[in-house]
């Protein structure tokens, strides 16, 4: 497969594109965050690479997006082609082990897992069948929910509550821990 | 390019404006907000809609006969060339109605987003599956805040009432179809604007009667933003919008 050394692999570009790091939370890759959906090579012999973003308004997206293309440059590729997919939407389900561990480690609660579902509407629409745009029953929640409490990322605790319902940035809501004193950031399920 | 096309490139200026016009209106807010994480709230919430805008803007990019980019919808047209529902172009008034505007495009948002993420285009099925997760979010938020208020005490009541009263004469428009989404509507590709309307008045009547709010009675509405014929207040808030890019055009960072 690699009768010429120099030409990077497929493995080896998806392992380029994953070790780029999320700007905003330092120690995490796209890998780790699950945002990197495909790196592939199509028969003009341009990388293609299809990133997802976490939230429609990530203002680090297009940051991403140039250090991956620095990153491939880096590794050799010159023709590289960079996809911004949608669908099927972002979850923090699909962040790694390896990730959640890392933001304990930086003072950040990792996101629960919704699947099984932790939250009966948080993945509408998605087993019944429906087709188009003009069938389908539409489930809404009003109010503030109650959540369980969520860990404290620094002394384990979970007599922790919620602050606000948003953070420093778009994937993040505030929190406390009553038993350390310690506000922290929770990385919200979506 | 198709003629077939410019339909659904006039849906995709509808979705995006709301968005824009509705993010720039929070944006004003950033640092007003009565408390610090209200003001992180508005920020954030302020900038999932500009994401949503720009999400569909792309798209209509793509479809475009005139090949307009995002900055060019966002930054180079004027006002009757918006499509926004007269709601979202509303000034600020005080928190209470700032959470009861915010209240109202969630309430349609969710359901208009959940319909459209089962929509037969792929492209804006993956936009919207994408911005209902922010949505239901957002409806969280507003529907907690105007919950608190108008069960609160006699003067968050009153200013929750007498905001709802004020911007509900607003809120047929985001509603207001015409032949130009009916035939999208027929393909499944846009959402049933009667069937988002009716999940619409279920969420926000309960978020009424929780926060014992009376439900506006006026039949009056205020209605032309589907086809550009807005409120003054539009006017107004696009050259703070687009100056900086109509002075410089082509600036970049």
């Amino acid at each position: 497969m690699t009768a010429m050394t120099d030409i990077p692999t497929i493995e080896q570009l998806q392992r380029v594109a994953g070790e780029v790091c999320d700007p905003e939370l330092p120690p995490l890759t796209l890998a780790d965050l699950g945002i990197l959906r495909s790196v592939e090579i199509d028969d003009q012999g341009v990388v293609v690479v299809q990133l997802t973003p976490t939230y429609s308004g990530c203002p680090a997206v297009a940051w991403i997006e140039d250090e991956v293309r620095r990153a491939l440059n880096s590794a050799g590729c010159t023709k590289i082609r960079i996809d911004r997919v949608f669908s099927p939407a972002w979850t923090t389900d699909w962040i790694t082990a390896e990730g959640r561990a890392k933001m304990t480690s930086a003072g950040i609660a990792p996101p629960r897992m919704l699947t099984p579902s932790i939250d009966a509407d948080a993945q509408p629409g998605a087993a019944n069948g429906e087709s188009g745009a003009t069938s389908g029953p539409i489930a809404v929640t009003i109010g503030r929910r109650v959540r369980t409490a969520v860990p404290c990322p620094r002394c384990g605790s979970t007599d922790t509550s919620e602050i606000s319902l948003f953070g420093s940035t778009a994937c993040k809501a505030l929190h406390r821990c009553s038993a350390c004193s310690e506000p922290f950031d929770h990385f919200k399920e979506i | 390019m198709t003629r077939d096309q410019l339909p659904l490139l006039t849906y995709l200026l509808r979705l995006g404006d709301d968005n824009l016009i509705l993010a720039q209106r929070l944006g004003e807010l950033i640092a007003s907000m009565p408390e610090l994480e209200e003001d992180i709230a508005v920020a954030n919430v302020a900038l999932d809609h500009l994401g949503q805008a720009r999400n569909f803007y792309a798209y209509a990019g793509e479809i475009d006969p005139e090949g307009r980019s995002e900055d060019d919808f966002a930054m180079l047209r004027s006002e009757r060339e918006f499509f926004n529902a007269v709601l979202v172009e509303q000034p600020n008034g005080d928190f209470a109605a700032t959470m009861i505007r915010q209240l109202l495009v969630d309430a349609y948002q969710v359901p208009l987003y959940q319909a459209l993420s089962a929509s037969n285009d792929e492209r804006l099925a993956g936009i919207a599956a994408k911005a209902l997760k922010e949505a239901r979010y957002h409806l969280e938020h507003s529907s907690g805040w105007v919950i608190t208020l108008g069960d609160g005490t006699d003067e968050s009541h009153r200013r929750t009432q007498a905001a709802l009263d004020t911007l509900w004469i607003f809120s047929a428009d985001l509603f207001a179809a015409d032949q130009v989404e009916d035939a999208l509507t027929a393909t499944g590709v846009a959402a049933d604007p009667a069937r988002v309307r009716a999940v619409f008045d279920t969420t926000v009547t309960e978020v009424a009667a929780a926060a014992r709010l009376t439900m506006p009675t006026d039949p009056y509405q205020r209605l032309g933003g589907r086809t550009g014929y807005h409120t003054t207040h539009l006017g107004h808030l696009l050259p703070e919008l687009q100056w900086l890019h109509r002075a410089h055009p082509g600036a970049t960072w």
